[in-house]
This record gives structure tokens, C-alpha cells and sequence, in this order.
């Protein structure tokens, strides 16, 4: 056998080599920018010289066929650099005016949605589910595809309120992070515990740590040292999983799809919000996940037609109140709506404000 | 012999539709027969469906590496290798791409042409760690695919209980909004820590994210660790003419709803001849208002960056916002930025040996008090890192007169 090479530890490359040189030559002075129609961005400089982007949706997780026939659009209309954002969308660039048509053209051709800028509603930004995690409790590309088709129209059009950024997790550690919609799995029953397993896989003193609520505890179990789950102070989280696989979180019929609305991470207008329950219990229904589209629907339906210009989700429901919002939408309102731990009085009313 | 190709009667469904679908690249992959990873995906589509059909996950983790790191591959061995045995092994490879997310095409075909050989064809672009995920390779294949990534000039990125892979918004590559270079910031941050990110050996994982402004595009407020955000101390800058423009273009209605109700500080007045009113010593530097004038109003030119830490997700004790612990730093000159990543040294030192196992930084500081962390770290308090002075009386205050003194002192000092 060869011998083994050391690796070169050389961290990130520099990102103006791979940047097209207009990009390079107005470097920090841009002046403004402007949006000539939906999926299309203008940045001006202060040079005069005028960059096109024009941004359009992926699958994400991609095969090198079609990351090549991205590489062939680029190659073609923008002298072969080619840029992704944080929320996996493409960017071609060009300081050409006359060959944004042709691109918008040929991408929308070769199947890429062209959009997502301005107040839209943004590509969904996923997890990986089951295509490669080993902790899932459902799928990620699946959900978003199939979100994607029904949303399509508002990603190309620029007539939400504001931007629209969905995300989903496919566990309860949610990967996926803050988003005005955040479609994430949601268990209801504790772990099915394989106690013969236990001692050889998992490292308990660790799995006992990771419980957030304190409900494991070590236990003796047929003879061989295993751990317990108080089922009743379970909450269901799933996080002693992931070290103990023989905990098994997962359930066809008990893991559930939830939804969650309101949060946003930037400090625009409101400081940045954590997204809140508003809907659980959905069955995981692969392979399109109907009921979460609809539940996803109304709260788009309702969002768009009585948000103000520029309000986020969860500044929208803050101006209308949530007895409005739970009106608007007719999604039912329980008691695990109302946040029951220590720390969750800061999000019951301690005040005289009442909405009618 | 080529293997026979899976039926997929649940994931078939996901082919149609106008979004691109996934599936239709995982099949073309299948399908592309003499290709070394043909069969391989066919087994990996057989036990997707499989997922599909019982919703359940196959994959199991357990280590494989590269020589000389010890993190940055996330190994997956099937559950279901029996029935599905081509695919039995299917790892990924966490490569770091360039800040911003650029590439050339000659990059990209290059590091699709290496896939190609050594793993499945199959790409995230990119994952939500800020990582190209090369996903799907069989052990053996790992080293070689590794080390042509690396002979291109690409590294790899975090995994496990160390220092992550950064992320980083556009910046001053294409937007006239950002405060600072958030693309130099992320490098220079990141190619500090390799050894961290490498070898981790922190109580657990540490990420930095890079945004110009207070739209927060990389998202670093919530998911970062530590969050580096652009923002400006002098006053916006306004081109009165845009404004004027602007209104005619709103109506003077629309842009009293749409600027200056919008304005979460009551920072903004329209005057009588539709030029705008700014009152600085209330403007948060939101943003709001510079959005939606793209043309008439700019951040200001005292520009620098905002550092929010403790920003994570539910694992363990519920999510946390990163909050403030530097209001204002420069980040101009080639010294600042040595000042950052000195900082960014000491932050990471203090979590290492503070931080309890499996809690990260915003854990810690809920244990042990925000004024613990910025004495820890020698960081100066300052009013802007709380919304409002405490509500809860107990607390203990005999040292009261001292900390006056020291606050006189560098009120007076920061006076010369
Ligand atoms: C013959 C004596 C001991 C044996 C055989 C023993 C064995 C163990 C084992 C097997 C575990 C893992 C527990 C699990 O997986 O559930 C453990 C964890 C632990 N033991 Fe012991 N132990 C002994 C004595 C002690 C003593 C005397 C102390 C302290 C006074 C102690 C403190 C701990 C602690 C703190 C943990 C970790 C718990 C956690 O991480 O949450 N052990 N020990
Ligand atoms: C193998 C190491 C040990 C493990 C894994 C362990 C684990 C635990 C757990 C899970 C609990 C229940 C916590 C709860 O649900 O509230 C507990 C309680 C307790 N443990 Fe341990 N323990 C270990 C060793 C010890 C040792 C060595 C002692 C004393 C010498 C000890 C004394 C106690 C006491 C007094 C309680 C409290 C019981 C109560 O509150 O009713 N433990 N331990
Ligand atoms: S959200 Fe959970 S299941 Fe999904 S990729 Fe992240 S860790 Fe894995
Ligand atoms: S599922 Fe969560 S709450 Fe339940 S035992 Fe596991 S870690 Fe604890
Ligand atoms: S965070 Fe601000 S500076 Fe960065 S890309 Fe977004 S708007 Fe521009
Ligand atoms: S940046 Fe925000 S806070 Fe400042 S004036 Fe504009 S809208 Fe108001």
C-alpha cells in the first residue's frame, strides 16, 4: 500500500478566486440595489458597473449530472462562476444586461425554478432525513419537494407580505434551525428501549446526562445492566437517542409532523423570535405529507391576506394577536399551546391586554 | 452484472411535480450503467424506499476518518445491509467551500469528476453546517477521495465536539449593505482554528457565523455560537433626492406605512417636503428602513461589528438567542482582525474549561451568569448587552461602591 498522504491543513480558500471580476473590482462599493423583476437582483456600484443575478431553486441534494448542466449554464452566461446561498438556491451572475433573459430562459428550461428574492417565499431550508442520517424521523428532501411543488408560484412571485423562510427538521434537535413556518418532527411516545443492546452500544453515564428532563435512570434488566425511562416525566424529545441507539425514538404511527410559526433570526424591525407551536399530531405521511401542506396553506393563505407590508409572520400575529391568529387560520387551540415549564411565565400574558 | 434496478412505487411520486426532485437525480444516477456508483445507488434507493415505506431510518453511525484528522467524515453503515448490501457503506465527506459559497465551474466539474470515481455522485449544496456534503462513499474510498479534494485546495470541515465549519453572508462581495468584510472575517477566523476543527476535543461543538448587517442572512444570531454582525455608530447616511423619489414612488401614505411606522424605535418622520427626518440616537441600526430605500438611505461610514454569543438549537436545555457581549468593535485594519481571532481564541478557551460535557456556550453562561463570562473573557460590560436592568431583588450588593468607581473610571477614561 502507497503511503499515506499528510493532509494539508489550509482551512477555507480565499473567496474572491472563485468571485467573478466584477464582483472583485467593486468590492465593498456597491452602491444599491434593486430588483428588475422577480428572481432578478440589480447591484449598482459606485463604479457605474451593474452586476445581474439571477437566482433560481435546486433540489439541494443534487447529482453531478445536474450540477453540471448548472456549470454548463454558467459557463455559457456568466463566464463560468456560479454561486450558492445559505439556503441552498443557485446565483448566476452577469454584468451582461442582454443575457439575463436567455438565462432566466435557460435555467426555468432545464427545470430550475427561477425566483426567491424579495418577499417570497424562499427555497425550504432542510435537514437530510432518511437519504443519510441516522437519527430521522422522517424525511427532509422528500417534505421539501413536496412542499415546493405546492409553493411553488409564491417562491416566483414577489407577493408576500415579506419574505417567507420555511424550514424542516426531521428530528427534534431541529438542524433546521428558525423559520416563519418550521414544519419538524414531533414524537409522542418515549423510547422502545432494546435492553440487550444497551450495555454493549451506548456509554450510559453519557445517555443519562443527555436526558433534559432527568427520566433515565440505570436499571438492571433481565440480568444485564441497561437504563429506565420514567415514561410519565418523558417529554418525548428524542435527544437520548442519538448516543443509544437501542433507544429507539422513531414510530411509524407515534412520531408525528408539527408546525411551528414566528421566528425569524434577523434583527430587522423586531429583535430576532423564536417560531412557536401552533399545530402538532400530523401524521408523517410519506411520500407527500397532504395534511402538512394544508395546515402549511392556510397559515400562507391567512398570512398573505392580512399581513401588512413588511411584517414578518411573527410580527404579524403579534400586531393581530394570537385569538385572531388561531381564528384566521381554525387551527384548534390546546393546552400544549401554552408553555408550562419553569421558565415559560415570560410567555404567558401577565398583563390586561386582551384581544377581542 | 449490473444489478436490477429497485422498484420505487413511494419515491416514483416524488418525480413529478415542477420543483426538481431529488429522486429523478438519484435514479439517473442508478441508471447510468458502468458507472461505479450505478449499482451502489440502486441499493441506496432500495433502502430509501424502504424508509418510505416503514418511516423508519437505516443508517447507523461509527467511525471512519482520513489519516491526520480526527473528525470531518460522518460515517454511515446500513441496518438493512442484508437486503441492500451495494450500499451498505455510505459516508459522507465534509469539505468546506470557499466564504460565500463562490465557485468557478472548473472547480465544481472537478470536484464532480472526483465523486464520480470514488463516491456515489451524489452532492449537497451545501449543508446546513455551511459543508459541500459529499454524501455516499465506501470506506476504502474515503482516503483517495479525500486527498484529491485536498490536493485541489479544499479542506475538510467540523463534525463532532469541536470548532465547526463558519458561514458567512455575501457581504461586501455583491451588497452595498455590509458593515464589515464578513468573507476576510470567516477566513481568517476559521484558518486559525484548523487544529480544532481537525482534532476535536471541546465539551462540544463551537460555531461562528458571519453577517454584514441586522438582516442576518448566514443566520448567525440563533445558530451560531458565536455571532459577528455588522452595524455603524455614526449617523445613516441619506440621499434626500432618493427620498423624495421614493415617496412619489410609494405615495406619501405607503411610505409613511411602509418606513416610518415600520420603525421600531418612532426613529423616523416625514417631513412636510417629503425629505426624512432621522433621529440616530434612536435608531437600533435595524435595517428596516435601509431596506426598503435601497437607493436613498445607507448604513453610516463608522462601521464595525456587533458580537452576539451563545446562539443554539433545542439540545439540551431549549433553544437560546446569542446575545450581546461586544456592542461595537472595528474590524477595518489588519490588527483588528488579529483582535478578533485573539478573541475568538480566549472564547474558545473559556468554554473549554468551563463548559460542562455536552453543553455549549450559551448552556454555560445560563449556568454560570453572563458577568462570570465577561470576567472570564476581561470583556467590559455594557448597557447595551441587556434589555432592562434585573427585576429580582436577590442579589447580593456589598461591592457595590467599588464597581461604581470602576465605571466612573473608564467613563472617564474613554472621556479623554
Ligand atoms: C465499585 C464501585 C463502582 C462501580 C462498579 C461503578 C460503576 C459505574 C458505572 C457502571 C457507571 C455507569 C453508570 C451507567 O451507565 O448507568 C458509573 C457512573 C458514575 N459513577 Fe460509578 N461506580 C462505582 C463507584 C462510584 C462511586 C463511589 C462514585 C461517587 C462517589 C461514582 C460516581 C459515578 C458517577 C458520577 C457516574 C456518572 C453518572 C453520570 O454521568 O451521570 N461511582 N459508575
Ligand atoms: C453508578 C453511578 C451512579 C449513577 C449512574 C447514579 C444515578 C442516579 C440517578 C439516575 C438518580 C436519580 C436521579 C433522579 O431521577 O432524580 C440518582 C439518585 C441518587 N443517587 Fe445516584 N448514581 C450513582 C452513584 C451514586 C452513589 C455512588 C451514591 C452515593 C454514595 C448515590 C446516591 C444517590 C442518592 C442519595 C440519590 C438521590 C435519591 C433521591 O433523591 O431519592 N448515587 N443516582
Ligand atoms: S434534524 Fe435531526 S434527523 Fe434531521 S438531519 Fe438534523 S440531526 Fe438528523
Ligand atoms: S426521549 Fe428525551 S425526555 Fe425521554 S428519556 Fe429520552 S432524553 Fe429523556
Ligand atoms: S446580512 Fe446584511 S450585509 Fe449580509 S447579505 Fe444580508 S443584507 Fe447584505
Ligand atoms: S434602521 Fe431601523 S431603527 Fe434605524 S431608523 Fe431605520 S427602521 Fe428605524
Amino acid at each position: 500500500m502507497s503511503e499515506l498522504r499528510r493532509p494539508t491543513e489550509s482551512g477555507v480558500p480565499e473567496a474572491t478566486k472563485y468571485m467573478h471580476p466584477v464582483l472583485k473590482k467593486n468590492y465593498g462599493k456597491w452602491a444599491f440595489h434593486d430588483r428588475p423583476r422577480p428572481g432578478v437582483l440589480r447591484h449598482v456600484g459606485e463604479s457605474g458597473d451593474a452586476m445581474f443575478t439571477v437566482k433560481a431553486g435546486t433540489q439541494r441534494q443534487m447529482d453531478v449530472y445536474t450540477i453540471r448542466t448548472l456549470c454548463d449554464i454558467a459557463d455559457k452566461y456568466c463566464d463560468g462562476y456560479i454561486r450558492f446561498t445559505i439556503r441552498s438556491a443557485v446565483e448566476f451572475m452577469t454584468p451582461t444586461e442582454a443575457n439575463v433573459e436567455p438565462l432566466i430562459k435557460a435555467l426555468e428550461g432545464a427545470g430550475f425554478p427561477v425566483g426567491g428574492t424579495g418577499n417570497s417565499v424562499g427555497f425550504i431550508s432542510h435537514t437530510q432525513g432518511w437519504l443519510h442520517c441516522d437519527i430521522p424521523g422522517t424525511d427532509a428532501s422528500g417534505v421539501v419537494k413536496a412542499m415546493m411543488d405546492l409553493l411553488v408560484d409564491d417562491f416566483k412571485a414577489e407577493e408576500m407580505p415579506n419574505r417567507v423562510k420555511i424550514t424542516t427538521s426531521c428530528c427534534q434537535i431541529n438542524c433546521g434551525g428558525q423559520g416563519d413556518i418550521a414544519i419538524n418532527v414531533q414524537h409522542t411516545k418515549p423510547p422502545m428501549i432494546n435492553h440487550d443492546l444497551v450495555s454493549g452500544v451506548c456509554e450510559r453515564p453519557a445517555v443519562i446526562a443527555r436526558c433534559p428532563v432527568a427520566a433515565i435512570r440505570p436499571a438492571l434488566v433481565n440480568g444485564k445492566p441497561s437504563l429506565e425511562v420514567d415514561e410519565k416525566k418523558c417529554v418525548c424529545c428524542g435527544a437520548c437517542y442519538p448516543p443509544c441507539p437501542p433507544m429507539q425514538i422513531n414510530d411509524p404511527v407515534n412520531s408525528k409532523i408539527a408546525i411551528w410559526v414566528g421566528g425569524k433570526h434577523s434583527s430587522t424591525r423586531t429583535k430576532p423570535m423564536f417560531h412557536k407551536l401552533v399545530a402538532a399530531g400530523l401524521p408523517n405521511n410519506a411520500p407527500r405529507w397532504p395534511e402538512v401542506s394544508e395546515v402549511v396553506g392556510k397559515i400562507l393563505a391567512a398570512y398573505k391576506q392580512d399581513a401588512r407590508a413588511w411584517e414578518r409572520m411573527g410580527e404579524w400575529i403579534e400586531r393581530i394577536g394570537w385569538p385572531r391568529f388561531f381564528e384566521m387560520t381554525g387551527l384548534p387551540f390546546t393546552k400544549y399551546h401554552v408553555d408550562n415549564w419553569r421558565g415559560g411565565r415570560a410567555n404567558l400574558n401577565q398583563s390586561a391586554h386582551l384581544h377581542f | 452484472m449490473s444489478k436490477k434496478m429497485p422498484a420505487t412505487p413511494l419515491l416514483d411520486q416524488l418525480e413529478s411535480g415542477p420543483w426538481p426532485s431529488f429522486v429523478t437525480g438519484l435514479k439517473k444516477l442508478a441508471t447510468d450503467e458502468g458507472k461505479p456508483y450505478a449499482d451502489y445507488m440502486k441499493s441506496l434507493l432500495g433502502q430509501l424506499e424502504l424508509s418510505y415505506e416503514t418511516r423508519k431510518g437505516y443508517w447507523k453511525g461509527g467511525t471512519v476518518g482520513v489519516f491526520g484528522y480526527g473528525a470531518g467524515v460522518i460515517a454511515r453503515f446500513s441496518e438493512v445491509a442484508e437486503k441492500h448490501p451495494e450500499s451498505s457503506e455510505f459516508h459522507t465527506l465534509r469539505i468546506m467551500p470557499a466564504p460565500g459559497f463562490f465557485y468557478d465551474t472548473k472547480t465544481l466539474r472537478e470536484m464532480c469528476d472526483i465523486w464520480a470515481e470514488h463516491g456515489s455522485g451524489l452532492v449537497a449544496l451545501h449543508g446546513q453546517s455551511g459543508d459541500i456534503m459529499f454524501q455516499g462513499c465506501r470506506t476504502d474510498q474515503v482516503q483517495p477521495a479525500w486527498e484529491k479534494f485536498n490536493a485541489m485546495g479544499f479542506d475538510m470541515g467540523g463534525a463532532g465536539a469541536g470548532v465547526r465549519t463558519a458561514a458567512s453572508c455575501i457581504g461586501p462581495a455583491r451588497c452595498e449593505q455590509s458593515c464589515f468584510d464578513t468573507l476576510r472575517a470567516h477566513k481568517e477566523i476559521i484558518n486559525d482554528f484548523t487544529d480544532d476543527i481537525h482534532r476535536p476535543s471541546l465539551p462540544y461543538k463551537m460555531k461562528f457565523k458571519f453577517s454584514g448587517c441586522a438582516n442576518d442572512c448566514a443566520n448567525a444570531t440563533q445558530r451560531a455560537d458565536v455571532a459577528v454582525l455588522g452595524t455603524w455608530r455614526d449617523d445613516m447616511q441619506v440621499n434626500q433626492a432618493e427620498v423624495k423619489k421614493k415617496v412619489a414612488e410609494l405615495g406619501r401614505k405607503e411610505f409613511i406605512n411602509q418606513v416610518i411606522r415600520m420603525c421600531p424605535s418612532q426613529a423616523l418622520a416625514l417631513n412636510d417636503d417629503d425629505t426624512l427626518d432621522v433621529d440616530n440616537k434612536s435608531c437600533v441600526r435595524c435595517m428596516h428602513c435601509i431596506n426598503v430605500c435601497t437607493k436613498a438611505l445607507k448604513p453610516g461610514k463608522d462601521r464595525g461589528v456587533a458580537i452576539l454569543v451563545g446562539g443554539k438549537r433545542t439540545l439540551k436545555i431549549g433553544d437560546l438567542m446569542g446575545s450581546v457581549v461586544i456592542p461595537f468593535m472595528k474590524l477595518e485594519t489588519d490588527e483588528d482582525y488579529e483582535r478578533l481571532v485573539e478573541l475568538a481564541h480566549n472564547m474558545l478557551d473559556f468554554f473549554a474549561e468551563n463548559a460542562l460535557e455536552h453543553e455549549r456556550t450559551g448552556e454555560m453562561i445560563e449556568r454560570i451568569g453572563l458577568v462570570n463570562y465577561l470576567e472570564g473573557l476581561g470583556l467590559e460590560l455594557d448597557v447595551n448587552m441587556i434589555t432592562q436592568p434585573r427585576t429580582n431583588s436577590y442579589v447580593r450588593t456589598d461591592g457595590w461602591d467599588d464597581e461604581v468607581r470602576k465605571w466612573n473610571e473608564r467613563k472617564s477614561a474613554a472621556a479623554e
